[in-house]
């Protein structure tokens, strides 16, 4: 700790409440109860791309397959022919995009690079370098997620073995497009974030 | 808002006034359950896992102190304020004093069960500050001047049709449309321009994780996210039992989560916030509010472990037929009345009783809480300190007398038979007998099996 955080810390650790409930979990916790391994469970499934896919679909959101990112921008227009605002943030005109971003709130779509995607439930995970901003996978109508085929894992304890260690500022798995069902659950697809998402599956990049 | 003068019983009384609206919502929740239980089945690992995050914590609740200690040291060094409340109102000045001290006016909230505990909203405007809620639900019993009546459906109580109301008046929505589709489309339209312009984010947090001190927000709506990456300030506010103490436990959580709440393989977001944006700030609230009292009571120690996941109000026969209000708690359901009479024994001591203790919360809880079991032992400790009903309390020592001696027992049921078939009006009487309200006696047999078997063990 540099010599600022640890000033920080010692007029942050100067609260009454914060002695007394520490001292209260002190004297009221149980005796030591054990710390379970995590079971490394397997995912049953052998084809995680099907699996995948059948997930995102659940979910509501959809996938395709691409044979390369040669064509992208053709694609995504072949996908949303409507939208005008497009942030392609893969491989798309850097000055275009600087422009695109100073306007979050009018972007019709953006468009990502995941880490890795989860088989079992269709979760694809950004980190905060990942969303290059961290409100863009949130404040656009739609969104597009690019991930590569072989970063596919089968369930959430192999994503967290592969990317747990890296402790980024900040990051989110993301599981299809914004919804809601709170009027009588009745199921609507963009609640506040995007109304739809599109899963591009590369085989490699 | 949390006007509680009426008990469980007399609540649930009003609720059940509306045949088909009780019918709605039992049948509606019941099916949320049956989602459950058809995702629940694609996992084979399913009771390991809740075996596992019940373990898990167990253990975190058994260092509690040293991970309190851990979490806070990894999220100073974040850059990440830390405050500290012991309740509900300490909870509530510390959130006042980050907004009064930033001038902020326009805030926004994500979903947060601790801050309904709390009260925040009704406590901030007090002090003139409006916080607008922005989970769909919730932003629907805000205008509606409610509290929430589900922890993770807030408006299941409310049908489509009142929300077009609800909205016409608020939103200006056309007057008789009750489209959800419609009706979500125009609140997204009016929340939009709320998270554009909030000054402070609050959200609640679903896991705390002490090695690193990030913290965990899922949500389906994006809710929490828009707002916390909109404003300048992100406050969390948590209770001291969303720990875990490593980041890998957050594969057992969030496999459990979203399947056991509603059927979901995982909610659309979940998102791991450890450190502020750049130029931005983040505050986590860390409370106790009873519960390191609740840490000492061995019985009910185990309430701590929940994840607030609202399966057990789903498949639970009383409160799918009785309403999230008739619990008057911020946490309603067979969860709330444990948790409640902690707070305030006297206040909450009706809640234990408005369960018929069939168990069904038990077998559904993801971190396996033994909830019937609490449910009864509260009932032991509140009359114990005297805060059950007379009547209730004096029947029960009757009971108690006549079950505890077969000849008691033996003499009673042979008079009961007699007086039931020449008085039927008098254990049928509605005033006299509660529970005969909705319920028909069935013909009392002539003879007890215990009389039967004298009769006949001859002959066999």
């Amino acid at each position: 700790m540099s010599y600022e955080l640890r000033a920080k810390y010692k007029t942050q650790i100067l609260s009454v409440s914060r002695e007394k409930i520490l001292a209260a979990a002190k004297q009221n916790k149980p005796a030591l109860v054990p710390l379970p391994e995590v079971t490394a469970f397997t995912f049953a499934a052998n084809d995680l791309l099907a699996a995948f896919t059948a997930a995102i679909n659940k979910a509501g959101g959809a996938v395709m397959l691409l044979n390369g990112i040669q064509k992208l921008a053709q694609q995504i227009q072949e996908v949303y022919p409507d939208a005008k605002r497009i942030a392609n943030l893969i491989d798309g005109d850097t000055a275009a995009n600087k422009e695109l971003l100073n306007e979050v709130a009018l972007l019709d779509v953006v468009v990502l690079k995941g880490q890795l995607g989860v088989a079992e439930n269709g979760a694809v995970w950004l980190t905060d370098k990942d969303c290059v901003e961290r409100v863009l996978p949130f404040i656009t109508q739609h969104l597009i997620l690019l991930i590569e085929k072989q970063t596919l894992v089968g369930n959430m304890h192999q994503a967290y073995a592969v990317m747990g260690k890296q402790n980024p500022d900040y990051g989110v798995f993301i599981a299809g497009p914004s919804k809601t069902a709170d009027i009588e659950q009745s199921l609507v697809i963009g609640a506040h974030g995007p109304r739809s998402l599109q899963v591009f599956i590369v085989e490699q990049l | 808002m949390n006007t509680h003068n009426i008990t469980h019983p007399e609540a649930a009384t009003e609720f059940l006034k509306n045949k088909e609206r009780v019918q709605w919502h039992d049948e509606t929740l019941w099916f949320v359950r049956h989602k459950r239980d058809k995702i629940v089945n694609e996992i084979p690992e399913w009771e390991q896992l809740r075996e596992l995050a019940s373990q898990i914590k167990d253990h975190t609740l058994s260092r509690l102190d040293e991970y309190l200690q851990e979490f806070e040291a990894a999220a100073i060094s974040n850059g990440v304020t830390v405050h500290w409340a012991s309740d509900a109102a300490e909870h509530n000045r510390i959130v006042h004093n980050i907004l009064a001290k930033h001038g902020a006016q326009k805030i926004v909230k994500s979903k947060s069960m601790l801050t309904e505990e709390c009260h925040l909203n009704e406590y901030l405007e007090t002090q003139g500050i409006e916080v607008v809620d922005t989970d769909l639900g919730e932003r629907i019993v805000q205008l509606n001047k409610e509290m929430p009546s589900h922890i993770v459906l807030p408006a299941i109580h409310i049908k489509k049709e009142e929300v077009g109301e609800i909205f016409h008046q608020h939103l200006g929505t056309e007057k008789g449309a009750s489209d959800p589709l419609y009706l979500a489309l125009a609140a997204r339209e009016h929340l939009r321009q709320k998270f554009l312009a909030a000054d402070i984010a609050i959200t609640g947090v679903n896991f705390a994780v002490a090695e690193t001190g990030a913290i965990v927000v899922c949500t389906n709506e994006g809710n929490a996210d828009l707002g916390a990456h909109l404003a300048k300030v992100h406050i969390a506010c948590m209770g001291i039992e969303k720990l875990i103490p490593r980041t890998e436990h957050l594969s057992v959580f969030l496999r459990l989560l979203a399947r056991n709440a509603t059927g979901q393989n995982i909610t659309a977001y979940s998102s791991h916030f450890r450190k502020p944006a750049e130029g931005s700030e983040m505050h986590i609230v860390i409370v106790d509010n009873g519960r390191t009292t609740q840490l000492g009571r061995e019985a009910f120690r185990n309430s701590l472990k929940c994840i607030r996941c609202g399966a057990c109000l789903n498949t639970c026969p009383v409160y799918r037929r009785s309403g999230g209000h008739s619990y008057h708690n911020a946490t309603a359901g067979p969860i709330g009345a444990i948790l409640a009479p902690n707070l305030d024994m006297r206040k909450n001591a009706d809640l234990p009783f408005a369960s018929t203790l069939c168990g069904s919360c038990t077998d559904v809880c993801p971190v396996k809480i033994d909830i019937h079991n609490q449910l009864y032992q509260w009932r032991q400790v509140l009359t114990q300190e005297g805060y059950v009903p007379a009547a209730k309390t004096a029947s029960m020592k009757v009971m108690a007398g006549v079950l505890s001696s077969p000849a008691r027992y033996s003499f009673a049921g042979k008079w009961a038979r007699k007086f039931l078939r020449w008085f039927p009006g008098l254990a049928m009487n509605k005033k006299l007998n509660p529970w005969a309200r909705q319920r028909e006696l069935p013909e009392p047999p002539k003879e007890s099996f215990r009389e039967w078997y004298k009769k006949n063990s001859r002959e066999l």
